[in-house]
């Protein structure tokens, strides 16, 4: 697996073509780019500044990428997440899986970014015209992750 | 016992501490210390600290960089970190 938390850009294409070639039985690739977005709770987003937990964060994403190679029959995994203060339509998430079939490669993307949003120690704190908030955790992030367990 | 403890995010900006190394008198905790234990114990130190460790807000935690819950313990030289729920991704 691949793990990055960093503050510099990434190239989605660059990092999908390198798990393409890592193995010739790879038959699907899934991956998940979260984004900046403009507009949140009614509000103009200016920009948005993420923090995390150094030392944690890496072993908390590699943790989220073993239980998913343990649920199911994956190959690769590349998770790249941003920190830092980015602008509006800027990347800050990509998680790239690739396996033998579709089926799980969609179901170990989809766990990963569940896991990531509620277990992963990153912050987000966005500018409005109001001034800086810190968000929220989300109510449905948590019943996203649940549904892992049922 | 001695352990170090850190602070993120609105955590961090509201008690103006992001990290702190702390002694502890072995006597202060009746028996295990725990993480609530030591909320509570940190949160003698004023109403700000009060109101974000013991208030409304809900606080998680970390015990050498693994999330925990309130009942767990804490040894010496551990690395113990308070935060708001993640919100990344």
């Amino acid at each position: 697996m691949t793990v990055r938390v960093q503050t510099q850009d990434f190239d989605a294409g660059f990092e999908i073509s390198q798990l393409r070639s890592a193995r010739k039985d790879t038959g699907a690739v899934v991956s998940f780019v979260g984004l900046v977005r403009d507009l949140n709770e009614g509000d103009q987003v200016s920009q948005l500044t993420l923090e995390h937990y150094p030392g944690m964060t890496e072993k908390a994403l590699e943790a989220i990428v073993s239980q998913a190679q343990s649920r199911w029959n994956i190959f690769e995994v590349t998770v790249i997440h941003r920190v830092g203060t980015l602008q509006a339509t800027e990347q800050i998430v990509l998680v790239t899986v690739a396996g033998a079939h579709r089926g799980e490669a969609f179901k170990a993307c989809e766990f990963i970014m569940d896991y990531l949003k509620t277990e992963a120690p990153f912050w987000k704190k966005e500018r409005t015209q109001a001034g800086e908030r810190w968000l929220d955790a989300k109510n449905t992030d948590d019943a996203a992750r649940e549904r892992w367990n049922k | 016992m001695k352990i170090k403890v850190f602070y993120f995010a609105r955590l961090k900006e509201t008690l103006k501490f992001s990290t702190e190394d702390l002694v502890l008198p072995d006597d202060v905790f009746a028996s295990t210390l725990t993480l609530l234990k030591l909320k509570a114990h940190l949160a003698k130190r004023s109403d700000v600290w009060q109101q974000m460790l013991m208030g409304k807000l809900k606080v998680r935690g970390a015990i050498n960089h693994v999330l925990v819950d309130d009942h767990a313990p804490i040894s010496d030289g551990d690395e113990v970190a308070f935060f708001p729920p993640v919100t990344g991704g």
